[in-house]
């Protein structure tokens, strides 16, 4: 007896040891809505929410759904707020174009004025009533497609996506002649020349399978196969451009298709064999990254990466470790209890061409995360991170998490019937998350959203990062989905260089679109890529911005133009925009 | 009889050899070499290595210092594996995955009445867990992915291993009442009948109907209890269940896995009152025969 009561309670203090550590240890895990740590407290640059001040007033609305699966409406629509960055009027200033979903609800061409304000003209030029039952708008892409010196418009819809041609006063529908207005489900659409022949090509990513039309439905089995392993979403299309904006569709002959159900997509040479390849973040499946051969065909290389599946929801790239090479950031699903997906930043690792998860912590965790950009805010030479996320914000009480967890565990035949999906009523799912504003600090990303003055809780969509204002600093525009539009405007402390560089084509596409910079200075090499199109349902300002910290004399910058073609500045002067146009040699 | 099972082959007398304990054994590693090969289900070999390692070692050093003798890791083994494939941990730690497995160990040592332990030691460190560290980790979703071909597998493997452990009475009655309880919620709240019964053909409910809720260690003595308490364990989950259908909030606490902490509620309930009525038994026979005596 004497010796048993000690013996107990060696197992006792065991197991109280194991709880209070866990205890501790969780505590230590960021949560979802919870103020940063101490160190956001020391805001090293303010965000100030203008979007009315500005003239950038806008609400997306969604679609109805078929009254077979009304009930699950947030769910099914619950995507569709997009912003671009474009210049359609070639005046040097950013302009956004902004999509709402709803039949006959209008999208918005915001004109930068020049002035620190904007004007929507999307009536004006014909880009506003394009919601209608032959098509949803989900996003847009844009660029100069027939290479004629101004951008034109891709608008990728649930229904039969558009092509818009820019002739200057008016954007005209080409898209009959085309070859792109099959019906199709798409959540995105990425620019680019993969055959490098000097004419922007096209891919165009399904979500929902392409014979369903969400708001007249024949058959309800719509939804996913699998919570984790679906392939029986939208095909993904390869339109090769032909010239005189006609499009061929390759996917088949390039291997490029895939039934995953692609939400993001984004092209850069990750290889560094010199073609552009492809990036697809997928929902309910794992990402896919698409090598480009030669121009010819692309191949999967899921050896490179570690094939966890999650729901890849955005895929933004950045050069988050300065060292000359193309991270990789997708967005995927966090909450407590339910679900631990964990977003992934993967950077290559050193003497492999395989990419690594290095996500953890805030850049790990950022709730149900959907949109994501990288910039420097602070122009402090290192790429911060913008996130957004919230799915559906609706009652404070109830939540849908429970009910998902019901039918994510359905067998295929019940999962993909959308009757038998428990209906949302008036619920929420991971509403009311705040955006994440993942800064550069002591050698790793911190989130210090509140700090900076980003507190919203809106359901945010899509992000783009932008110098809305040629001021030398990115700002961010936020599409909410079923909400207002959000414009930050970032204040930066003086002292800070900078340096920005916009492209343009000759031999290669005129949008430069694959062209990549990269900037040897103090804080390293970073390197950063002209984007047709990344994150979610957005586009960023393709002129590049570089921070500089306190470096006024940059070593060089170097330049890989589409087709191949390699140049060096020496030297170049910071705290100005570069227009650099492509040269005929090297 | 001698001759008989010296007619048989090696295959069918190893077979006929293996003890319960074995066969879950088995049917563990089975579940994870498939779940893996198919699905990627343990997300990272260093989740197993720490798991099974930590869960071993702990055994190890509690049955040497609580009970003065190296005890059989067999149990810690089913520990771990079980920890690994029902533990999803926040993305980039690992600790959640070894604690579920070291409190599940640590149970079985800390948590003893008349020398038992009370919780099937997974379920209790899964749900512990759960509610100690919330924001660090969640439980197995839809890993298993959703194609009925793979539950058919482990359906057909678990039934022949269960019914020869003798614990497919288990088993069957908790799923019958599962889909009884399930088609009542259905007509009380008017939820679609095959949501409702959704969840038991999910991945989780797999590992809870083969190797939680049947724990010989747990579960009580008599054939006809084992029945009672799996439909009394039903019966709660569908409590829970009807509690989250209708938005109260006491219940809240239990959506991520309302069979598991049905289990942990009414599991250790029924097993005090077996080893109550056992030991009241023993009172009343020894009592007789020292009156007879």
């Amino acid at each position: 007896m004497s010796t048993s009561i000690p013996r107990k309670a060696v197992a006792l203090l065991t197991f109280v040891a194991l709880i209070a550590a866990a205890r501790w240890l969780d505590g230590r895990t960021p949560k979802i809505n919870a103020p940063e740590d101490a160190l956001g407290t020391q805001a090293p640059f303010t965000m100030r929410e203008v979007a009315a001040e500005v003239g950038l007033v806008f609400t997306h609305a969604r679609f109805e759904v078929d009254p077979k699966i009304a009930h699950i409406a947030p769910h099914v629509a619950g995507v569709g707020a997009a912003v671009a960055c474009t210049d359609f009027d070639n005046d040097g200033w950013v302009d956004l174009y902004v999509t709402s979903s709803a039949f006959g609800a209008p999208n918005a061409l915001f004109r930068n004025r020049g002035d620190g304000s904007f004007e929507d003209v999307a009536k004006a030029v014909g880009l506003a009533d394009v919601n209608s039952r032959q098509g949803v708008s989900m996003g847009s892409v844009w660029a100069d497609a027939d290479q004629d010196g101004d951008e034109d418009c891709l608008l990728y819809k649930y229904g039969r996506a558009q092509l818009f041609r820019n002739d200057g006063a008016r954007f005209v529908d080409v898209t009959e002649t085309s070859g792109l207005g099959r019906w199709m489900n798409s959540n995105a659409a990425v620019w680019f020349d993969y055959d490098r022949d000097g004419l922007i090509d096209l891919y165009l990513a399904g979500y929902f399978v392409e014979s369903a039309n969400l708001w007249d439905l024949a058959d309800t089995r719509i939804m996913q196969e699998s919570f984790q392993f679906a392939k029986n979403g939208g095909h993904n299309y390869l339109y090769r451009n032909l010239g005189g904006l006609r499009f061929e569709d390759v996917s088949a002959k390039a291997g490029a298709d895939s039934t995953r159900w692609t939400f993001a997509a984004a092209s850069a040479d990750f290889d560094r064999d010199g073609w552009p390849d492809l990036y697809l973040a997928n929902d309910y499946g794992p990402e896919e990254l698409l090598l480009n051969r030669g121009g010819e065909r692309f191949e999967a290389a899921p050896e490179l990466l570690d094939g966890r599946s999650k729901s890849g929801m955005s895929v933004a790239l950045g050069d988050t470790e300065n060292n000359g090479d193309i991270g990789v950031y997708v967005t995927n699903i966090t909450n407590a209890r339910f679900l631990q997906q964990g977003n992934n930043l993967r950077v290559r690792s050193r003497n492999s061409k395989r990419f690594l998860n290095v996500a953890r912590d805030e850049v790990a965790n950022c709730g149900w995360a959907w949109g994501s950009a990288f910039g420097d805010l602070d122009l402090d030479g290192h790429q911060d991170l913008f996130v957004v996320n919230g799915f559906v914000s609706a009652s404070h009480e109830r939540d849908y998490w429970y009910d998902l967890g019901k039918i994510a565990g359905g067998q295929q035949g019940v999962f993909q019937d959308a009757t038998h999906w428990p209906a949302f009523g008036d619920k929420s799912l991971a509403g009311y998350e705040r955006s994440r504003v993942l800064v550069w600090s002591q050698g790793r990303l911190r989130d210090r959203a509140v700090a900076v003055g980003v507190d919203d809780l809106l359901d945010g969509r899509a992000v783009v990062l932008a110098d809305l204002f040629n001021r030398g600093v990115l700002d961010a525009v936020i599409a909410n989905q079923c909400q207002p539009l959000l414009a930050y405007k970032n204040s930066v402390p003086a002292g800070r260089h900078w340096i920005q560089f916009q492209l343009r084509g000759t031999r290669s596409n005129t949008s430069a679109i694959g062209a990549e910079v990269t900037l040897s200075f103090a804080a390293g090499r970073q390197l950063q890529v002209v984007s047709g199109g990344s994150g979610l349902s957005s586009q960023n300002d393709r002129r590049l911005l570089f921070g500089l910290g306190a470096d006024a004399a940059p070593n060089s910058v170097h330049v890989r133009w589409p087709n191949g073609l390699e140049q060096t500045i020496p030297s170049p002067a910071v705290d100005r925009l570069h227009v650099l146009t492509e040269p005929d040699s090297k | 009889m001698e001759s008989a099972t010296a007619s048989r082959g090696p295959l069918a007398r190893f077979w006929s050899n293996l003890s319960p304990p074995w066969l879950i054994t088995i049917l563990i590693t089975l579940i994870l070499v498939v779940g893996e090969w198919r699905y990627q289900i343990i997300g990272g070999y260093e989740r197993l290595a720490l798991a099974l390692g930590l869960a071993m070692a702990l055994e190890l050093a509690l049955g040497l210092l609580v009970r003065g003798r190296a005890p059989n890791v067999q149990s810690a083994y089913v520990s771990g594996i079980s920890a690994t494939l029902l533990t999803k941990p926040a993305s980039g730690v690992l600790w959640p995955v070894a604690f579920v497995a070291m409190l599940a160990i640590a149970s079985k040592y800390a948590l003893t009445y008349r020398g038992r332990h009370l919780w099937n030691p997974t379920n209790f460190g899964v749900c512990a867990m759960l509610l100690i560290a919330p924001q660090s980790m969640s439980i197995l979703g839809s890993d298993f992915g959703n194609a009925l071909s793979t539950n058919l597998v482990i359906w057909a493997v678990g039934i022949v291993i269960a019914w020869r452990a003798n614990i497919l009475h288990v088993t069957a009655t908790y799923l019958v009442a599962f889909v009884v309880f399930a088609l009542l919620r259905s007509q009380i709240t008017g939820i679609d009948p095959l949501i409702e019964i959704a969840p038991v053909t999910g991945p989780m409910y797999q590992l809870f109907l083969f190797f939680m809720v049947t724990d010989p260690r747990t579960t009580v003595s008599t054939r006809s209890g084992r029945i009672l308490v799996a439909v009394a364990i039903a019966a709660l989950e569908c409590l829970i269940r009807l509690g989250n259908d209708f938005g109260w909030a006491p219940v809240a606490i239990f959506q991520p896995a309302p069979s598991m902490y049905a289990l942990t509620i009414v599991g250790p309930l029924a097993m005090l009152l077996d080893l109550w009525r056992k030991a009241r038994r023993e009172q009343v026979t020894a009592g007789s025969r020292a009156a007879a005596a």
